[in-house]
């Protein structure tokens, strides 16, 4: 789902099979006691995330404080996570899923509940992601990230603000010169806010007319890319591109001709979090572990790291201004505040996207 | 005596044959008897798959919809297995009578694509081919040094990536080796004096080619040809990366149902159908072989 532009960036080393052998960290210092953490857990702790998403000194700055090693192994895609807890569990303890897997995992009973008495560091997250449709009270997980999927367009190249997904889904003012987001879930729940229905509850009778909008669209549309839209954009193979901000965000920074909004229609919301599956070995360091990322200074160093939007309160009053108040990492405005995050709402809904898609495709 | 020769052989023969017999079962046979199993199952839930013996999944796989993707698939492998025969079948002539110091060195030069990731070689030719790729880039110069002479309108990109003749184009230039290295080992074996009779008693070039060299190489051929379209029928990451919003091949459908449609027994069933697809055309090209060792 929420593939941003250093996974896509570095599919090329996911796909080399580099991304899967895992890398361990902090073995560098092996002279150093290993301290036994409550419960009398083994000091070691399998962490299984997307690639380039964590602090340069998170893992070693948990090991200075507890003892435990953090062996970290990573995944493209969260149907690779998906694929891999499917047949049970091979030892990972703490996941980081997208939002709608949080519900699909939680659904299917691959998740753990979480503790919060042991995850004080809870009060430091943002109000809005306290109790999110996905997952009520915060049962299952807590957030890490989020993101919000919007146009980013080469101002150039773009007659004033591209603020509506016409633009992209209805329209041949931007011929040739437009890339969509390969994602099925995605591109069907924007299809179908732009025609005035919510991202979520699609019918099939919705899904069908966001199909034929999409089958006329075709000729117009460049490519559906692999989240490596802001490569696309960057590179100049196109004008506008779906993508999500911090991908933008980040392409901002090397080209100043380049821009992001969130169409006026309302747009869908994602948001990456901690969970630990069931069956995991060690479940008080995963604990620990998830209490540790939440904390002010540790999520302000990841998000130096890797500049997407935190949704840690602390976090983010200890960034500087340039990303505190970046419009495009912390969007806002009447787009922003009509997104909503999309539900995970059964295999069959899913399976009828993927088939829409492949429709789409083969048209 | 004889007997015991015959036993000890066997003996041989077990041991030789055994362990591969038993890697290719646990990691090949089984593997792909549980996708077939698959293939005739339903999604319970989430997370399991019961087999219930249904023909549901190659009902939905033999839609129109997956059968017109299947047929272009084969356009596609059809039309890319032609193009790497008319330009490989020169390149393995000239290899085979090439002295035999330039030999080793061109077939490796052929084989060399191999030593470096798919995926990478894939990525490079993005970068020759985008907008602002290499091949734009020396164009827009050319083009710019013309203009500093004539008056020429701005220069306009080629259109090179992200459509059909993109993913064919990436399909050769992934295949071709395929198609090189079997041709040359049947032309290789080819006995010259033939081509040297035929020469000596009057047929021109085109004519040997064809009437002496190409039947005399055809069993070659007819690997290159079979060698180069099935691994081509499957890609997966040529059409993915290289291809636009109309360039999807049956692997892309395959790969999404295995990952994001989470519908494993419909993938399972596409995939049966691919590799019954491919055991049709391995059984010809069988019985053309064995047709000409008849005659």
């Amino acid at each position: 789902m929420s593939l941003r532009s250093e996974h896509s960036r570095r599919s090329i080393l996911a796909g080399m099979g580099i991304a899967a052998v895992g890398l361990t960290f902090g073995l560098e210092g092996c002279s150093k006691e290993k301290t036994a953490v409550a419960g009398g857990e083994e000091a070691k702790l399998n962490f299984y995330t997307w690639d380039t998403y964590i602090g340069k000194t998170t893992l070693s700055d948990f090991r200075t404080k507890t003892g435990i090693d953090v062996n970290m192994s990573l995944f493209a895609t969260n149907d690779e996570l998906f694929a891999k807890l499917k047949a049970g569990n091979p030892g990972f303890d703490v996941i980081v899923p997208s939002n709608e897997f949080v519900q699909r995992m939680s659904q299917a009973d691959m998740l753990m509940p979480l503790d919060h008495a042991k995850i004080p560091n809870f009060k430091n997250v943002e109000p809005a992601f306290v109790n999110p449709e996905f997952d009520p009270g915060r049962k299952w997980s807590m957030p890490y990230t989020w993101l919000v999927l919007g146009i980013g367009y080469r101002k150039s190249k773009v007659q004033g603000v591209p603020d509506s997904w016409k633009y992209l889904f209805d329209s041949d003012q931007y011929k040739g010169r437009i890339a969509l987001l390969s994602e099925s879930a995605d591109v069907m729940r924007l299809g179908a806010r732009y025609l005035g229905h919510s991202v979520n509850g699609l019918d099939q009778a919705t899904i069908d007319q966001v199909t034929a909008m999409l089958i006329k669209q075709k000729p117009n549309i460049k490519a559906f890319h692999e989240d490596n839209g802001q490569d696309m954009l960057l590179a100049g193979d196109v004008d506008l591109v779906l993508e999500y901000n911090g991908d933008i965000a980040q392409i901002m920074t090397e080209d100043p001709d380049i821009d992001f909004v969130v169409p006026k229609e309302g747009s869908l919301l994602n948001s990456d979090c901690l969970c630990i599956p069931k069956g995991a070995p060690r479940p008080n360091n995963a604990h620990a572990f998830i209490n540790f990322l939440l904390d002010g200074k540790v999520g302000a160093e990841i998000a130096e790291t890797i500049s997407y939007p935190t949704p840690n309160a602390a976090a983010r009053a200890l960034m500087p201004e340039s990303y505190r108040n970046n419009p495009v990492i912390f969007p806002s405005g009447v787009g922003f505040d009509k997104s909503e995050f999309g539900k995970f709402e059964g295999a069959e809904q899913q399976s009828a996207f993927e088939t829409a898609m492949t429709k789409i495709r083969a048209a | 005596m004889s007997g015991e020769n015959w036993r000890q052989e066997r003996k041989t023969l077990l041991a030789t044959l055994g362990p591969p017999l038993f890697w290719l079962t646990l990691f090949f046979l089984v593997p792909l008897a549980v996708v077939w199993a698959y293939s005739f199952g339903r999604n319970v839930g989430l997370t399991e798959i019961e087999i219930s013996g249904t023909f549901a999944n190659y009902a939905q796989a033999i839609q129109p919809l997956y059968l017109g993707i299947f047929f272009k698939s084969m356009l596609m492998a059809a039309a890319c297995t032609v193009i790497c025969l008319i330009a490989g079948f020169p390149v393995a002539l000239a290899i085979t009578f090439a002295p035999d110091k330039a030999k080793a060195w061109l077939l490796l030069a052929v084989m060399l694509p191999f030593w470096t990731n798919l995926l990478i070689r894939t990525y490079a030719l993005i970068a020759v081919l985008r907008n602002e790729g290499y091949i734009n880039l020396t164009l827009g110069w050319v083009w710019k040094q013309v203009g500093l002479v004539l008056n020429v309108p701005p220069f306009v990109p080629l259109e090179m990536l992200h459509n059909n003749p993109a993913v064919l184009f990436g399909l050769v230039y992934v295949h071709l080796p395929f198609m090189v290295l079997p041709l040359y080992a049947a032309l290789d074996r080819l006995d010259r004096s033939l081509i040297e009779a035929s020469l000596d008693l009057g047929a021109g070039h085109f004519r040997t080619m064809m009437l002496v060299v190409v039947p005399l190489a055809l069993p070659g051929i007819l690997s290159g040809v079979l060698i180069t379209f099935i691994p081509a029928l499957g890609a997966y990451l040529t059409p993915d990366l290289l291809g636009g919003p109309d360039s999807q091949m049956i692997a892309n459908v395959i790969e999404r149902q295995f990952k994001r449609a989470n519908d494993w027994p419909f993938g399972a069933a596409l995939s049966f159908l691919l590799l019954y697809l491919t055991f049709v055309m391995v059984a010809v090209q069988a019985l053309i072989q064995r047709r000409r060792g008849a005659r």
